[in-house]
């Protein structure tokens, strides 16, 4: 270690007497890495790193320069990169979006950014006609390595038309990649993985999440650190029942696991990160391992991300269940505005553990008639 | 009912900036965007004299002109003079202050409980923009259809929503006019014809060309009795979404009633209007699909009045839409979690300045139509009528967990059949009140 820190500096020019110094440096360098990180700080060093290390980078969206991002997703990009590579857009999503394909078809690389993602749907024939489906339309000739990220989900209290969640709508296309981050390492990497894929992306975060910290490892910190997309993480090993879920979900998911843990049931936790491709090798593998399922998300059940993961299950594991396959999602209701009927219509921390319960003791059940 | 503006003067308030564009004759002249009120605290200070007898709405349908205001100052005192001249009659007055009063009050209000947590989510004031709302909305029957934005508190209680029914919406009680489930952004009734509150810029704007739709079918396939006209309130920023453009183009294609009403306040979020329009003079793409296009002072009332007044007699008489562009000012944040860092103060100082409330008390005062008495016992009407929308809406109940799955259809059968056999929707225990459906 250390001779790898003296040839590090002799290449950078310092001469030998500092070396202690430099130690030092990098020691202390070393344990304040082991810091934490917004969501919000972690896309934004994201994007800026792409941006700076790669000219053809550019972001597109509304509010995005002068007011330093709707959300301050994109703080300071337009002092660092000029108004050509972040660009304040006018109202109007179906025209930025397909400038923004347009621009991909000829080798830039856009980051287009939508205030949230329900105004996505005033672009999505961009989305799906003009960018998803291109590669295969034209036979590999046109690639489109575009980007469209933005708040998904249910916010607070902000409406019907405001709270949709569009995971299942996207991951239903062939040719998009759909990702879902939910800490700042998975918003760095899955984000800096996206900006590099050739692919057209639709990166789905979340507004309550953006202010959350999590604490964040060195190598994340490292600018070339980047993901794997369509690989998901076991945040939480267990043996009893998998649960898996994205974005804010892993969130109450991960909380749920501490609360049945008290009551003696391990549950393993499965943060899906990628939408699409869905890792289904991994799901799969833990069902395998703890026999049951339990789904969660916070979209609308009919056709949602878990429907299809319940399909895979049943497809691939189904003599290893051992209890039918829970699934937990949004009520089948339009958002409500009133605050006690949302908080219903979300699902909370006390469904997922009833949930989890509920597929643990089904079976005890049937071994008791048995 | 007769219309002052076709043979009169418009009586100008007497405040020194009152801002119009001219094109009397000639066509051509165009405005250099830098006289247009941008991001820059300049005052435009030309004023123009215009020929004001003939009513140009009636004579050149798809000619570009504008609103005169003559601010020269021997017109004005003679007209205070003559009562005749004047626009409103006391009552009127009087009408038109209270509205405009209401919607500031109701607006205040709305402030102060958002910032004691009774309100949440996203909340957006119309304060300083009253004129354009009060303006319009008072010359509307019950019938004729208003949609609006998500700044759409005010359009509803000018339309006469009661204040009780907003303010429990906003509270997300089930007493509000959508039971709670629509909020601030979302107010609809069916009652007083309110069609909403979209979130979505741009959304309103096929609906109410759907509304005159159906007015124009009414009258022409069921062969009803029916005048009904419809007013669609959206923003600057809104002229520049695609949606808009369709819907000018097809309104005026089949001569739909309606009229668009642009309320310019020159920012959308933290976007300026100059910065995000090619061609920030929104009146001109009137002209362009067919139809008038009239730029006013949108912080003067009466001024708005009369153009209102014009454009939707043209609609009730079947001659098809109107584009008009009123120039006005929002002078709060975009909502009340937006930190407003970009705006100039000076321009907001300007518009300050021109408040529509002070500005029609003034009028009032100078041509004696009311007393200060008059109006303070309006004001004190208002703030007891706000204090009591408050109350009503803070003792209300929140909506019951069985109200989660209702309303989803207006058949519930949608809901589908159940494990029993039978229509979910008719087993009891359904809006019982677990989400699981």
């Amino acid at each position: 270690m250390l001779r790898i820190i003296k040839q590090r500096l002799a290449y950078n020019g310092l001469p030998a007497p500092t070396l202690e110094q430099g130690i030092r440096v990098i020691a202390s360098r070393a344990y304040s890495t082991a810091k934490e990180m917004t969501v919000r700080e972690a896309l934004n060093s994201a994007i800026d790193e792409e941006m700076s290390a790669d000219p053809k980078v550019f972001i597109m969206g509304e509010e995005v320069g002068e007011y330093q991002g709707a959300y301050k997703i994109s703080k300071g990009l337009l002092d660092k990169y000029g108004p050509e590579r972040v660009l304040d857009t006018p109202i109007t999503e179906a025209g930025f979006a397909g400038i923004g394909v347009g621009a991909a078809y000829y080798g830039l690389r856009p980051v287009i950014e939508f205030m949230t993602f329900n105004f996505s749907m005033q672009a999505i024939d961009h989305i799906i006609n003009s960018a998803a489906k291109s590669n295969y339309m034209s036979a590999g000739q046109i690639s489109v390595p575009i980007v469209f990220r933005g708040p998904n989900g249910a916010a607070a209290g902000v409406g019907a038309q405001h709270s949709h969640c569009y995971a299942a709508w996207y991951s239903s296309c062939p040719g998009l990649k759909v990702l879902a981050p939910y800490s700042s390492e998975d918003a760095r990497g899955l984000l800096k993985a996206a900006i590099r894929d050739p692919d057209p992306v639709v990166f789905l975060e979340n507004e309550l999440l953006y202010g959350e910290s999590f604490p964040v490892s060195a190598e994340a910190l490292d600018s070339s650190f980047c993901l794997p997309i369509g690989k998901a993480k076991i945040e939480r090993e267990g043996k009893d029942v998998t649960i898996t879920a994205f974005s804010k979900m892993v969130g109450y998911a991960l909380q749920a696991a501490e609360i049945l843990a008290k009551e003696g049931i391990n549950a393993e936790v499965i943060n899906l990160r990628s939408i699409r491709p869905l890792d289904r090798s991994t799901i799969n593998a833990s069902v395998r391992k703890t026999n049951r399922l339990v789904t969660i998300e916070e979209g609308f059940p009919q056709h949602g991300v878990g429907a299809e993961i319940c399909a895979s299950i049943l497809e691939e594991s189904f003599e290893y269940l051992d209890a039918p396959v829970e699934r937990i999602a949004g009520a089948d209701v339009p958002m409500p505005y009133a605050a006690n009927l949302e908080r219903m219509a979300v699902p909370q921390i006390e469904d997922i553990v009833r949930a989890a319960k509920r597929a643990c003791y089904k079976s005890s059940l049937l071994a008791a008639t048995a | 009912m007769a219309c002052s503006a076709t043979a009169q003067i418009i009586q100008p308030l007497s405040i020194n900036s009152a801002r119009s564009v001219d094109n009397s004759d000639a066509c051509t002249k165009t405005l250099s965007p830098s006289s247009f009120l941008g991001s820059t605290p300049r005052i435009n200070k030309k004023l123009f004299a215009v020929n004001k007898s003939i009513s140009p709405l009636a004579r050149r349908p798809t000619t570009v002109f504008a609103v005169s205001s003559d601010v020269v100052k021997e017109k004005k005192l003679k007209s205070n003079s003559s009562l005749s001249n004047l626009l409103i009659t006391k009552k009127e007055g009087l009408e038109l202050y209270e509205d405009m009063y209401l919607g500031r009050a109701f607006e205040d209000m709305c402030a102060q409980m958002y910032y004691r947590g009774k309100m949440f989510g996203f909340v957006h004031l119309y304060n300083g923009q009253e004129a354009v709302s009060t303006g319009f909305i008072k010359l509307l029957k019950k019938e004729d259809y208003v949609v609006s934005t998500y700044r759409d508190h005010v359009h509803s209680l000018s339309k006469g929503v009661p204040a009780r029914e907003v303010m429990s919406e906003l509270f997300g009680k089930t007493t509000g006019c959508c039971r709670g489930q629509g909020g601030s952004m979302h107010m609809f009734s069916k009652e007083h014809n309110v069609l909403g509150g979209f979130a979505f810029i741009g959304e309103g704007i096929p609906v109410a060309t759907g509304a005159a739709f159906t007015s124009k079918y009414k009258r022409e396939v069921l062969k009803e009795d029916c005048d009904e006209v419809a007013l669609a309130f959206f923003g600057d920023g809104t002229c520049n979404n695609g949606q808009f453009f369709e819907c000018l183009n097809m309104a005026a294609l089949w001569k739909l009633p309606i009229v668009f009403v642009v309320e310019n306040n020159l920012w959308a979020i933290g976007m300026s209007h100059v910065r995000a329009t090619s061609d920030p003079q929104i009146w001109k793409k009137g002209p362009a699909f067919g139809m008038p296009g009239i730029h006013v002072d949108g912080m003067d009332v009466l001024k708005v009045r009369e153009v209102a007044k014009e454009a939707i007699d043209r609609a009730r008489r079947g001659e098809g839409p109107t584009l008009v562009e009123c120039e006005t000012y929002r002078f709060r944040g975009h909502s009340l979690a937006d930190p407003d860092e970009l705006r100039d103060p000076a321009e907001k100082a300007h518009y300050a300045t021109r408040d529509p409330i002070t500005a029609l008390k003034k009028y009032m005062a100078e041509n004696k139509l009311v007393s200060e008495a008059e109006l303070k016992a309006i004001d004190k009407k208002i703030d007891e009528l706000v204090e009591d929308a408050v109350e009503f809406a803070d003792k209300s109940p929140v909506p019951a967990r069985s109200q989660l799955l209702e309303n989803v259809f207006a058949d519930p059968r949608g809901f589908g059949i159940g494990p029993n056999g039978k229509y979910r929707c008719e087993d009891p225990k359904f809006t019982e009140g677990t989400a699981q459906v």
